[in-house]
């Protein structure tokens, strides 16, 4: 068991087991509102994603268990990235389990996500834990340079030391 | 390097008084004396924590039999925290994009004349 600490601004992502990945981050809005804007296509549309270019080309999401979700993004050069699954789990406003398959994987297999909402003083921690099929599956993706479009650019040292103190 | 080698490193930073004998050592090499001082901890404790820190490459030591100075080895920290850097950037830049989405949304919802109960449009 492992757990990592690379923390760095207000997001925190850990690796609790050797099958998953999770994220932690703090928004400040009541967890309603993250609710809706983690399930209502016209909301989803505006932030998953896209940025560096890419947009949301299609965002179909049939809220309910066995129901589908399906995504699709467009580069600025045109090329298109899908994906989709089915929700297993709906307890709104607090929690959502999904599959997660892309069209083009570049992992083995299917990965369950799990999202869970808690709210304090109007602010809520959002944790997303995807849970891939096998360790090297996750290990693939923590390894693949995800195509952001951002440039790694800082000292990745420096940024370890700072979020030390 | 390898997953499991990355187990060790990432399991070696989640401990704080680990965390700060690594800060400690970015200012430049240190005997366990001088790395205890400022812990309320024994020099056998710290030892302990050395002896992880080493197994994980985050630390090596002098051949000063005396002294045997630690060192932080920069590269291999570098490396590690690379490994989940651009997956966090990636999210990073996406929960930005909600965090905006989300200010619209919380003033929008003020304005909006109190209705009992918005439903959900499925």
């Amino acid at each position: 068991m492992s757990n990592a600490v690379r923390t760095t601004g207000k997001l925190q992502v850990t690796t609790p087991s050797d099958r998953e990945i999770a994220m932690m981050r703090v928004f400040d809005a009541p967890r309603k509102l993250v609710y809706d804007a983690l399930t209502k296509p016209e909301l989803v549309k505006r932030w998953l994603g896209v940025f560096g270019g890419h947009t949301m080309e299609v965002c179909e999401i049939d809220l309910k268990v066995g129901g589908k979700y399906r995504y699709v993004w467009r580069n600025k050069d045109g090329s298109k990235m899908g994906m989709g699954g089915v929700f297993k789990e709906i307890v709104p406003p607090q929690r959502i389990v999904t599959t997660e398959k892309f069209d083009e994987s570049w992992y083995p297999g299917e990965a369950v996500d799990t999202v869970t909402l808690t709210e304090q003083g109007g602010k809520t921690t959002m944790t997303t834990t995807v849970l891939y099929e096998s360790k090297e599956a996750r290990d693939g993706v923590l390894k693949s340079p995800m195509d952001t479009g951002v440039a790694a650019s800082y000292d990745t040292l420096d940024g370890v030391l700072k979020s030390m103190r | 390097m390898t997953p499991q080698s990355l187990d060790a490193t990432f399991a070696a930073l989640a401990d704080p008084t680990r965390r700060a004998i690594l800060a400690r050592l970015a200012s430049g090499e240190a005997s366990v004396t001088e790395l205890a001082a400022p812990f309320a901890m024994s020099q056998p404790a710290i030892s302990k924590h050395l002896k992880v820190l080493e197994r994980a490459g985050l630390v090596s030591r002098g051949r000063d039999a005396q002294r045997r100075p630690c060192r932080l080895e920069a590269g291999r920290m570098a490396e590690a925290s690379e490994w989940l850097e651009n997956y966090r950037r990636f999210w990073e830049e996406t929960y930005e994009r909600l965090d905006a989405l989300l200010e619209e949304m919380k003033t929008k919802a003020a304005k909006r004349p109190r209705k009992k109960k918005r439903g959900d449009r499925r």
